[in-house]
């Protein structure tokens, strides 16, 4: 028999559309955050994006609005000013590896004591399902109505195995919220990532693929699948820097 | 034949027509679908579409592309807009012509997405690092999205300026029936001089420069203020409006006329250079001015009161505004400004 999980401190209802990952990592995130102790000394930093929906998704708890890709850089100041607390970002892929790509791979290039993390849905969700730099090739969106088309518009980015390269990057993995098996793995992830900020005050970056049936044009079922069956090809899940221990 | 469009597609339709070869953009609420419109109406004629990962680097394409001879268009929204400053800014600096659009919202920071005219002051003052102007032209219908943007590019060229179509979220999503023009070549010389820096033609190192660039404004100045005078015979009260308050504002000068109020409307439509010419224009015996704007804190309101200032006939003219926050006035809204500001309830607006 399932056992009905005990609803996060943080956590209430949301808005976001019936199948969307966004949901799903931050019921992760609160779980986390009333793990660790911290559900009551985090600052988030949202990206402009569906992520910028996280105030009307939590009770109570900390969230600055950003402006498009710069969460980051915001973070870095907000941890400069408060030390003691958790604070991490919650980013959009087209807000941190496209508008935001600098400021990403700045603050895991020296390793700001920050935590990002990334819901990539291969898309601008928010904004009606134009083309991201993570769409993958072929696939059609408002701004690639013929699919993309890698010779012109380049292959689906990967700043998360660049990061992985920097030295100050602690650590960097990338899950999907599609499956329980992979849910459960993404809440590791969300984990490790926050406890070396609070424990070393370290630079951490986890991406994790999430379905965006509104604007893939696709039943929620058919989201999670194409997930595995697509999404993985150019971006595979796992952990690329951090894995001892 | 006229055909149904929406302001947005019409906005990128004449900007086609007017001869764009390239369009560089990124997406922003409420202006997507004239890059989503783009991303296939460019290809199809064998033009080109670039989503770029900033509206920086969108207006900076444009930049490179227009100084090697291209027709270049880009169009964004509100902060979109402050990010291609830079740029923008080194167009004016460089004499680099090009068309770029703001279909805008309300509001600073992210603002409300949908609607309103948050930007009219940053816009026409600049907006980038020293002092420089753009040609703004600001619709309000979806015949001038298409008619504005399908002339910026000769306007841009004359001038060897950036123009900008001042347009507002609202404008973007309506449909209206539109007549739509000839097809213009894609290509022009700056000055014959297809393929070469314009740096080289602007010499930076002439102590002139700044004189000239000054010479250049204010000859813009003089020549290219546009406006529209509605039912202002006699009247002693003057609305004044760009863009989709305009149009409100002409009902509402229906309606009090009707009442017997004697009130016109001079409708901006040129929101750089403003058109002190249309204040000349105006009969002797206007009283009161009232600006009916989509923004918080009243901008065209600073434009009216500097032009009260140039135009000695309305040297004791008072100024009030109506600022309606993100939506446009209705006619209501503006009635009842108008009788407040006649009972003596209004403050001036400034
Ligand atoms: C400077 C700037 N440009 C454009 C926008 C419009 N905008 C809002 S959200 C968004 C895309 C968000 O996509 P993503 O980061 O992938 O998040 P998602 O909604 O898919 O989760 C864009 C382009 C903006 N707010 N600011
Ligand atoms: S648009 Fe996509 S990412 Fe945004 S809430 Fe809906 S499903 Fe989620
Ligand atoms: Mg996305």
């Amino acid at each position: 028999m399932a056992v009905a999980k005990k609803r996060p401190t943080l956590t209430k209802d949301h808005g976001f559309c019936a199948g969307c990952g966004h949901g799903l990592f931050i019921r992760l995130l609160h779980e986390v955050l009333d793990e660790t102790g911290y559900a009551g000394n985090f600052i988030c930093v949202d990206g402009v994006g569906c992520s910028s929906n996280y105030f009307m998704a939590t009770t109570k708890g900390s969230a600055i609005e950003s402006h498009h890709g710069k969460a980051p850089t915001i973070a870095r100041g907000v941890k400069l000013a408060r030390p003691e607390t958790l604070v991490f970002t919650y980013q959009g892929d087209g807000d941190a590896y496209v508008i935001g790509l600098s400021e990403t791979l700045n603050a895991a290039h020296f390793g700001a004591p920050i935590t990002t993390f990334v819901i990539n849905n291969n898309n601008y969700g928010m904004t009606g399902g134009q083309m991201s730099w993570t769409t993958l090739p072929g696939q059609k969106t408002t701004t690639s109505p013929g699919g993309r088309n890698p010779e012109q518009t380049g292959l689906p980015i990967d700043p998360l195995q660049m990061a992985a390269r920097f030295d100050a990057v602690a650590y960097a993995a990338r899950g999907a919220l599609n499956s329980p098996r992979n849910i459960n793995m993404a809440k590791k992830y969300i984990r490790k990532a926050i406890e070396l900020q609070i424990r070393d005050g370290k630079y951490a970056i986890v991406e994790l693929l999430s379905p965006c049936p509104t604007d893939w044009n696709m039943a929620p079922v058919k989201a999670i699948e194409w997930i595995d069956q697509e999404v993985t090809k150019y971006y595979p899940l796992g952990e690329f820097k951090g894995t001892e221990e | 034949m006229k055909k149904l469009m929406k302001g947005n597609e019409a906005l990128a339709e004449g900007a086609v027509r007017g001869g764009a070869m390239l369009f560089a953009g990124y997406p922003i609420t409420p202006q997507s679908e004239v890059m989503e419109y783009l991303s296939w109406r460019m290809p199809e004629l064998g033009r080109f579409f670039q989503q770029t990962e900033s509206e920086t680097a969108a207006m900076f394409t444009v930049y490179g592309a227009r100084q090697a001879g291209m027709r270049t268009f880009t169009s964004s929204s509100a902060v979109g807009i402050s990010l291609m400053q830079e740029a923008i800014s080194g167009m004016c600096a460089k004499s680099i012509p090009g068309v770029f659009a703001n279909v805008q919202r309300c509001g600073p920071g992210l603002g409300f997405a949908l609607e309103g005219q948050g930007d009219y002051l940053r816009d026409t003052r600049g907006g980038g690092n020293g002092d420089y102007r753009v040609i703004i032209l600001a619709p309000n219908s979806v015949q001038e999205m298409m008619d504005f943007a399908y002339e910026a590019f000769e306007l841009s060229e004359k001038w060897r300026n950036p123009v900008e179509i001042l347009s507002e979220g609202k404008i973007g999503q309506m449909m209206e029936p539109v007549e739509l023009p000839e097809f213009k070549p894609t290509a022009r010389a700056i000055d014959g001089m297809d393929g070469v820096p314009a740096e080289v033609l602007l010499d930076h190192e002439n102590p002139n420069f700044v004189k000239n660039l000054g010479d250049k404004i204010a000859a813009m100045e003089e020549a290219e203020q546009r406006w529209e005078l509605y039912r202002c015979e006699d009247a002693e009260t003057i609305f004044v409006a760009f863009g989709l308050p305009s149009r409100t504002s002409r009902g509402a000068v229906d309606k009090l006329r009707e009442n017997g109020e004697k009130v016109g409307l001079l409708r901006v439509i040129s929101a750089w250079p403003f058109p002190r010419k249309g204040f000349e224009a105006l009969p002797d015996t206007v009283r009161n001015f009232i600006t009916v704007e989509s923004c918080v804190a009243g901008q065209v309101l600073e434009d009216v009161l500097i032009a009260t200032k140039r135009v000695t006939k309305f040297h004791d003219a008072k100024v009030y505004g109506l600022y309606s926050g993100a939506v446009a006035a209705k006619v209501g809204q503006i009635m009842e400004k108008y009788y407040a500001v006649q009972n003596g309830n209004c403050k001036e607006g400034f």
